[in-house]
């Protein structure tokens, strides 16, 4: 094994991470996180409007991960339907980290969408979210394209994203949500 | 008349749709990553009962979470409760939240504004 294990164990140490995994992104895996999640919440007697909120993002998140899967990579046995996420607690705020691959002919829009979502004030947000949800635009899958937007109005902080140029097909496109108390 | 009722899981919610009462509730969970599948019988059901609507209908919205692929649904139901209003039953939302979740009343309000069927914001204790 090549890999410093104590490397990773201390890194994920020092940023105090709660749970993390990499690889195929399923319903039932969506399921098992989010029954983990709840119950460590729960463990730290966070206060229900944290709970509900580091929830709510967190279910964001994770089917952002899950509906974009199919997009990047139809087949199931395709390296590239592998994603990571990550959470964890740091000074009384909780990160969530994502990444997964995407098609390079969908970066500037994708980056172009979060852009926008960051120039507007919370108000704006609301209003942003109302016309969105009243458009009658669904994707097959029902995403419709409300999640980043709740994400931002949520967490009332930036996204914070990027993207890491991978080969001449794909880019590797990574979030860090910050949720404070 | 009839009582058509949707048990609920981890992800989705119960759902109690009493035809004769004119009584509708969606309580728990909404969070499934499909969730138009999930929510089209519902609107099948609302579609067929607006045909003959009891003169009240009484709606009781009692989630938990629901995420953004629930919401679209949601506002489709509502719409669909818009139609029935129109239609001559007295339809009112109940829109239930728990003290402190401003989330979920932000929520209930923003089909408050969009949609036109008199809406109750509930608190509930936690």
């Amino acid at each position: 094994m090549m890999l410093d294990i104590y490397d990773f164990y201390d890194k994920m140490e020092r940023n105090n991470i709660m749970l993390s995994f990499k690889g195929d992104i399923t319903s039932e895996l969506l399921t098992s996180i989010l029954q983990i999640m709840e119950s460590k919440l729960d463990n730290l007697q966070e206060e229900p409007k944290i709970k509900k909120k580091v929830y709510n993002v967190l279910v964001e998140c994770l089917q952002n991960l899950y509906h974009h899967m199919d997009e990047v990579a139809p087949e199931q046995n395709d390296v590239i339907r592998s994603a990571i996420f990550m959470i964890g607690k740091l000074d009384n705020q909780y990160n969530i980290v994502t990444g997964n691959y995407i098609k390079k002919e969908n970066v500037e829009s994708l980056k172009k969408r979060l852009e926008d979502i960051n120039l507007l004030s919370k108000e704006e947000l609301k209003e942003y979210y109302k016309a969105v949800l009243n458009n009658g635009e669904m994707s097959l899958k029902g995403g419709g394209g409300l999640g980043m937007i709740d994400i931002a109005r949520k967490t009332g902080e930036k996204l914070n994203f990027n993207f890491s140029p991978v080969d001449d097909k794909f880019s590797f496109f990574s979030l860090n949500i910050k949720i404070s108390q | 008349m009839e009582t058509i009722s949707i048990e609920g899981t981890p992800k989705t919610p119960t759902i109690t749709f009493d035809t004769g009462k004119g009584f509708l509730e969606i309580k728990g969970r909404s969070i499934p990553e499909n969730s138009i599948e999930f929510y089209k019988p519902l609107v099948d059901w609302l579609e067929k009962y607006a045909g003959k609507p009891q003169s009240a209908t009484n709606v009781n919205i009692q989630l938990e979470y629901f995420n953004t692929s629930s919401s679209k649904c949601i506002l489709d139901v509502f719409k669909k409760l818009e139609a029935i209003n129109k239609g001559g039953s007295a339809v009112v939302i109940n829109w239930y939240y728990e003290e402190d979740d401003e989330d979920m009343l932000e929520a209930g309000e923003d089909y408050q504004a969009i949609i036109n069927v008199p809406f109750k914001m509930v608190q509930v204790a936690e």
